[in-house]
């Protein structure tokens, strides 16, 4: 056995964990899929005093479509998601994206939520929801639920917009949406592994070609994920011949770490390599998208 | 490692360290608990502490040593077991965490000296060269034709990618499991 002494909470109801999380603050830690957590306490980077094991919550697993958002419960594994096509088929980014999220071991045991609340900058689930503009629902006993914007809720290294006393009890996902493409591509030093560079990418095209959206996200390339400024794209008809043009307008800006999985100059070529892989994709689909519509 | 990346972890996740004493919390709070658990159809009672990985449980507590330890951190698979019909790695799990689950291990596979068929087809497909990893690769398998994987080549390496061999026996591995899926 290797983390430091903890003290371990089962709670059997939400109310009770949220109690626990008011009480202990900065000292407890919700533990739910693990396998971020146990890891990290394993080698004893994570040393919590209180453990609160939110397993055997009811009703935390639900996965559902509403409003035009896949709404995922904070139970929800990463695995469940994979093996319900209709909400692969809801949400054809996070389709793309989970079989890049580890191993099946990893997917049956992580949760959606789990992973959102981490926020490792190199983790491929904050990057779909940034991406796609969703949100994430926090909730404490203190203060009731609140809805925290996607874009808002990574603030860095595994730093989030969540208080102490809040829990993640579930995320929203917004659904495909009428002439929209989507697609995910990454590169790791193994399937399953972080990502070195990952990109997620959606466009959304006018019946008459015109791009109306283009939003595209690195992540691995700095200490959230990185949404790129390409609203100078949007508003006009692209072919081809741009998407190297925006692919290098997407990582202008960043300014990735040098590690020993790469330099921060591979960061960068894999990143601009990825984003037009990513953008060609997405454009295609969104294309078929429209043609779809036309008929 | 497993689900986390970056030099920057050791900036992560707080807390000091110290137990904390009583609780006046709404659930009760304890550093050993007291629970059973399902192995293999056997239910056994366990007071271990809570820091207690389902796979040193296994091994130390109940003399499972079937299930292997190697990296203790999620990236080689060689503690892979069901919990109810899903694999997961082990060693990434607390064993309070699953009372009332139903945990298969490499020693629940075989029905007495009737090896299970995955077992069978791993002989005679010489998928093994060491066999450290093999337990876990057995269990992975199961885990994978449970879920309606495992159609082709390809397929079975990319499912099983969260299980090493450092032998390098990936292909009479994946031999192994179209065998036993052609027979099954």
């Amino acid at each position: 056995m290797k983390p430091a002494p903890f003290d371990y909470y089962c709670p059997r109801s939400l109310d009770e964990a949220l109690a626990l999380l008011a009480q202990y603050g900065d000292e407890a830690k919700v533990l739910a899929g693990g396998q971020s957590l146990v890891p990290a306490m394993n080698m004893r980077l994570a040393r919590p005093g209180v453990i609160v094991d939110v397993n055997r919550l009811p009703e935390a697993a639900v996965i559902e479509r509403c409003d035009g958002s896949l709404r995922v419960g904070m139970l929800a594994r990463q695995a469940d998601l994979e093996r319900m096509p209709v909400a692969l088929d809801a949400v054809p980014l996070l389709a793309q994206a989970l079989p890049h999220v580890g191993h099946w071991q990893t997917r049956n045991r992580g949760t959606v939520c789990g992973s959102l609340a981490h926020a490792d900058p190199s983790a491929e689930l904050p990057l779909a929801i940034v991406v796609l503009d969703g949100a994430i629902e926090a909730r404490s006993s203190a203060r009731g639920t609140r809805w925290i914007a996607a874009g808002q809720f990574f603030e860095s290294y595994f730093q989030t917009a969540l208080q102490n006393d809040e829990i993640v009890v579930g995320a929203s996902f917004p659904a495909r949406r009428e002439g929209w493409g989507y697609a995910f591509e990454e590169f790791a030093g193994r399937h399953g592994d972080f990502a070195i560079v990952a990109v997620a990418c959606a466009v959304a095209l006018e019946p008459n070609g015109v791009a109306s959206e283009v939003r595209l996200g690195l992540g691995g390339v700095a200490d959230k994920p990185h949404l790129a400024p390409l609203t100078a794209y949007c508003g006009r008809v692209l072919s081809q011949r741009d998407l190297p043009e925006i692919a290098n307008a997407a990582v202008a800006d960043i300014e990735p770490p040098s590690d020993l999985r790469g330099s921060a100059r591979y960061r960068r070529a894999l990143a601009t390599n990825l984003a037009q892989r990513a953008l060609t994709r997405a454009l295609a689909s969104a294309r078929t998208a429209c043609d779809g519509l036309a008929q | 490692m497993a689900r986390t990346s970056l030099s920057a972890v050791a900036l992560q996740l707080s807390g000091s360290g110290a137990a904390v004493s009583e609780p006046a919390g709404p659930a009760s709070a304890t550093a050993t608990p007291t629970f059973v658990l399902d192995v293999n159809g056997r239910e056994h009672q366990l007071t271990v502490d809570a820091r207690v990985t389902l796979l040193d449980a296994l091994r130390d507590r109940l003399g499972l040593t079937g299930t292997k330890k190697g990296c203790d951190q999620g990236t080689c698979g060689a503690c892979t077991v069901l919990v109810n019909g899903r694999r997961i790695d082990s060693c990434l799990t607390l064993a309070v965490m699953h009372e009332g689950d139903r945990v298969t291990t490499i020693e629940g596979l075989a029905s007495g000296e009737q090896l299970h068929p995955i077992q069978a087809a791993f002989i005679k497909n010489d998928a093994f060269q060491c066999g450290y990893c093999t337990p876990g690769q057995l269990m992975s398998a199961v885990g994978m034709v449970n879920e309606g994987h495992a159609i082709d080549r390809n397929t079975v390496r990319e499912q099983m990618s969260g299980n090493i061999c450092r032998c390098g026996c990936y292909p009479h591995i994946v031999d192994a499991v179209l065998d036993w899926k052609g027979r099954s």
